[in-house]
Formats: C-alpha cells, sequence, structure tokens
C-alpha cells in the first residue's frame, strides 16, 4: 500500500482505498484476516487512530467484520461490494475530469467519443 | 480524565516572556506534536512542565494533582531532553539502571534489543558518544521506562535518515503495545507529521494553535493560478502568504476551499509543514 501525504486526500481514506485495492484484487480473499491495525500503523509509520479512522469506514461499508477477539475480516461479497461502489463513484471519479480537461483543451464531444473508442480498439 | 494539563503558565525571563498564559491538556493515550519556530517556548514549556523549571505564574497539573515538586506525579512523566544530566562517567547500561530505580519499572531486555538493533555498545560512557548515540541512548531509555507519559525533546536531533526511520517505527510498535501519551517536539515536521494524533503550534510564547492533525491538515489550502484571477479570488480572505512566479501566482489561504472555485483556478492541499511556515511567519499568526 502507497501512501502519499502530499495528495489532497485525507490519509484515513486513502488507507480505506487501499485495503480495497486488496481486497478487490485478492490479495485479501473473503473470510479471511485482513492487516491489523497495529500492522498497518507500524508498517505504513501512521498514527493507529488514523488506520483505525480508515479501517471503521470500511466496516461501516460491510466490506470488513470485526471478530471479537481475534480481529478483522474480509466480509463475504465484498469484492462484489467494491465493484458495485467503484462504478457508481466513476463518474465523479474520471468522466467529469476528463471532461474538464477535455474543455480546457478545446475538444469537442465528437472528438473525445472518437478517442474513447480508439482506447476500446487498441 | 487523565491528563497533564497546564492552566496558564507563564514563565519570564528578565523582561522576556517565554511563556505567556499557556493553557492545554496532553491527554492519556495520544501522540501529540509540539511544533513552534526557534524560541517559541517549546523546551521551557516541557522544563517547566517537569519541574525543571519554576514557572513565574500558572500551573501544572498530572492525573488532576499539583506537578511542582510532587514526587508521585513527576514520576509518571519521562522527559527525553537535549541536556545531559548524568555523570560523565556513567554508562547506558547504568543509566537504564537507574531510570529503572527511579520510575519503579524499566523493560531492561527490551533495552537491550533496542541496543542491538540501532548498534550501540551499551557499556560505553554516555559521554563518549556521537551526538546521533546520545539521542538514541536516550530515546531507547525512553521507549523501555514504565511511565505513562513520554516527552521527547528533539527526539531524533543527529540522528540519520535510517536510524529516524527506524525510531518512528519502533515508537509505533511500543504505543501500539502499550498506548500512552507521547509528546514530540520537533523540527523535522514532515516526517513525524503521520504519526501524530493532535497538534500544537506555539509561537511567541502563546498556543497559536491546537487542533487534531487531521483538522490542521484541513484548515489551509493553497490556491494557484493568473496572477489577477487569484488576486481577485483571495480579496477579503485569510492570505497566510503568496508568492508569484512571472505572471503565475500561488496563495496560501486559512479556511476551507469555496464549493463553486472559478474553475480556472487550481487548489491544493496544503502539508502540515508549509502549512506550519506559513502560519509562524512574520504576519501569518494575527491573521488567525
Amino acid at each position: 500500500m502507497k501512501l502519499d501525504t502530499a495528495l489532497e486526500t485525507p490519509i484515513y481514506l486513502q488507507i480505506a482505498a487501499g485495503l480495497e485495492d486488496g481486497i478487490f484484487m485478492g490479495a485479501y480473499p473473503e473470510e479471511t484476516q485482513a492487516p491489523s491495525t497495529t500492522e498497518l500503523s507500524v508498517s505504513l509509520q501512521i498514527n493507529p487512530a488514523t488506520v483505525l479512522k480508515g479501517v471503521n469506514l470500511l466496516v461501516e461499508e460491510g466490506i470488513l467484520y470485526k471478530k471479537r477477539g481475534v480481529g478483522m475480516f474480509v466480509s463475504k461479497g465484498a469484492q462484489e461490494k467494491i465493484r458495485e461502489k467503484r462504478q457508481n463513484a466513476f463518474y465523479e471519479g474520471y468522466i467529469r475530469p476528463l471532461i474538464t480537461e477535455a474543455k480546457k483543451l478545446g475538444l469537442k464531444e465528437e472528438q473525445l467519443l472518437k478517442l474513447l473508442e480508439r482506447g476500446y480498439q487498441e | 480524565m487523565n491528563a497533564i494539563t497546564c492552566t496558564q503558565v507563564s514563565k519570564n525571563f528578565g523582561d522576556v516572556k517565554a511563556l505567556d498564559q499557556v493553557s492545554l491538556s496532553f491527554e492519556e493515550g495520544k501522540i501529540y506534536g509540539l511544533l513552534g519556530r526557534n524560541g517559541a517556548g517549546k523546551t521551557t514549556l516541557l522544563n517547566c512542565i517537569t519541574g525543571r523549571m519554576f514557572p513565574t505564574g500558572g500551573e501544572v497539573y498530572v492525573d488532576g494533582e499539583t506537578a511542582l515538586e510532587n514526587e508521585k506525579e513527576l514520576k509518571k512523566i519521562f522527559y527525553m531532553g537535549q541536556q545531559e544530566l548524568y555523570p560523565e562517567e556513567m554508562t547506558v547500561n547504568k543509566v537504564f539502571y537507574w531510570t529503572g530505580q527511579f520510575y519503579g519499572g524499566f523493560d531492561l531486555e527490551y533495552a537491550q534489543n533496542l541496543c542491538q538493533k540501532f548498534g550501540l555498545d551499551p557499556k560505553k560512557k554516555t559521554s563518549k558518544l556521537s551526538t546521533g548515540y546520545r539521542s538514541i541512548y536516550k530515546l531507547i531509555t525512553a521507549l523501555a521506562v514504565d511511565a505513562p507519559y513520554i516527552l521527547l525533546d528533539e527526539p531524533v536531533l543527529g540522528l540519520d535518515a535510517g536510524h529516524r526511520e527506524m525510531f518512528y517505527r519502533e515508537l509505533l510498535e511500543n504505543y501500539a503495545e502499550k498506548p500512552r501519551t507521547i509528546v514530540l517536539s520537533t523540527h523535522l515536521i514532515e516526517e513525524a507529521a503521520s504519526l501524530l494524533e493532535e497538534v500544537i503550534i506555539l509561537h511567541n510564547g502563546r498556543v497559536m494553535c491546537h487542533k487534531t492533525c487531521e483538522e490542521l491538515l484541513h484548515s489551509g489550502y493553497t490556491v494557484s493560478g493568473k496572477q489577477s484571477e487569484v488576486d481577485a479570488f483571495i480579496a477579503g480572505k485569510k492570505v497566510l502568504s503568496q508568492q508569484s512566479i512571472g505572471g503565475l501566482k500561488t496563495a496560501v489561504i486559512y479556511g476551507k476551499p469555496e464549493e463553486d472555485m472559478p474553475q480556472t483556478l487550481e487548489t491544493g492541499r496544503m502539508d502540515l509543514q508549509k502549512l506550519f511556515v506559513a502560519m509562524t511567519e512574520e504576519n501569518g499568526g494575527e491573521l488567525l
């Protein structure tokens, strides 16, 4: 997991996103234990309270769940949940900035659509 | 709640007000950053808290009890300062031993383990160590001592990058295992920023700001673009600093970015160090 303190995104959100990436790519399979707060805190050199804030976000979303006395586990169906969430965020996160930049460059809608088509064909 | 609490602590040196009515709390189990420019009063504050200096006014409490000349309460605080307080002939091993005697608890095995990791020979006399290793033996003492409040004044002074990283890791590991209050007073802000839960900025002997690290990082932003547009945008806002290169201008604004920023302007997040420098600049603080 790579964190960037210079980014606009707060660290705890970056931690949540990093864990999500790991789950999504299958590095932390469903129904297995996720890295502990301590592990994350020490290896990323981040205050445990910040790490916990990120982890709790995923608990709230049902992507992780707590097993009392054992630790955090990846929920069943977590991958699908993340896929759905990311599909929903795709417009704001990728399409909007794409169009802003395209407008800045003076690219017309047809030109942009052509580029998208090209992207799919290559 | 257990805490070290300062109420209106002042310290004068002749006409100079080194501390001017400082009120703050270091609460149980949190990692604090105590930041300030040179001469801001950080060391004086730590000295007053630990009774190495008598405040001119105000009061320091530890867990609700007056700390001044109160052995029971002062025992709860381990303070790593920059001064060398041990006799020249004393070896590192002896420092470990006596710290244990004074504080009533010291994890010797852990300390020896750390010595090995940092490459420090504990049979050496403290007075014969280099600047870096003088910091290291004190850090190891601080990590291994059994005290609920650990105050570290410039803990990484003279440490190379590898040792600094090692220290931050050890500190977090130690903290995870045994949460306690840790106060880091440091000039290497960027390195330490992500370790901190709360940040206190001292400026000219006063508390300029006390916020969670997250809040502080979100209390300012940069805006850049064409000079005329930036000037128009920042008019009437709290500008911490500004800089122009040719026709391009970047300004640091205190506050939150607006929802409807002009599209031609670019906003960015501040890192702790830049924000700190901007806030403690000549006129920066007066704006807050």
